[in-house]
């Protein structure tokens, strides 16, 4: 799964900010998306990777992917 | 203000008692993330939290009487900056503008490190459409108009709060 490449529609960078801005930065973003179009987030903030699964969880949208690259926490995540 | 709807999103109802700048944080924190997550929010602001809904947000802080409080410094080397400066509180109660310099000190600190500002919380707040309910009793105590305050918020009492508070999902005291 991991070597498939995913093609988002939407980039959002919350590099430097701490909770809760992630979560309410992606929210508001997704809400500009269709139904089945893809977000790529990327945040500097640990507490991104547990709170991304639970806002994932929360909302029904679907976390396709997470990973760290070169210190970041990068995110793709499908609009329901 | 009951859910009649067996489908409706979640709900969090919040009591913010605490006025001060630290205190001020979790319900606002809190709240917008639980927004973000399209849950129901509403938070019934009372006693000295209910001043977080005045026009103009003043809140500060005081590390006297406050020991677990850390005094860090938002700027210098990094070492500098861990450093917890233990103030005796003779000091901390007799030395003039004491609080404004620490209420400032941890404004910067949470700024340098990306932590939004209290004014932008709650603005992200009320932008959520998130219920915040003004506590009619505490604006009589203190002598508060409610001109003083948002014009987003309500004005209720307990009643009308544990109303809302009995189809919560989460319901926290801070």
């Amino acid at each position: 799964m991991t070597d498939v490449v995913i093609k988002e529609d939407q980039v959002l960078d919350c590099s430097g900010m701490l909770c809760p801005m992630p979560v309410v930065k992606t929210s508001k973003a997704m809400k500009e998306l269709q139904s089945g179009q893809i977000l790529k987030m990327v945040a500097t903030d640990p507490g991104a990777p547990p709170d991304m699964e639970a806002w994932s969880r929360q909302t029904g949208n679907e976390l396709l992917r997470s990973m760290v690259d070169d210190g970041k926490f990068i995110f793709y995540l499908k609009k329901k | 203000m009951s859910k009649s709807d067996p489908n409706a999103p979640k709900r969090l109802a919040l009591i913010a008692s605490k006025g001060t700048l630290d205190w001020a944080y979790p319900p606002f924190i809190l709240a917008s993330a639980a927004g973000a997550m399209g849950w129901e929010v509403g938070i019934f602001f009372t006693f000295y939290g209910l001043t977080l809904l005045k026009n103009d947000l003043t809140a500060s802080v005081s590390p006297l009487g406050n020991p677990a409080m850390p005094m860090k410094m938002p700027f210098g080397p990094e070492g500098f900056q861990n450093i917890n400066w233990a103030m005796p509180n003779i000091l901390m109660a007799n030395v003039p503008g004491f609080e404004s310099v620490a209420t400032g000190l941890m404004k910067q600190t949470f700024k340098n490190k990306g932590v939004a500002s209290i004014d932008e919380l709650r603005q992200v707040c009320v932008d959520m459409d998130v219920k915040m309910i003004g506590c009619q009793m505490t604006m009589d105590v203190f002598g508060f108009k409610r001109e003083d305050f948002i014009k987003e918020c309500e004005v209720g009492g307990a009643a009308m709060f544990l109303e809302y508070a009995a189809d919560a999902e989460v319901q926290l005291f801070v």
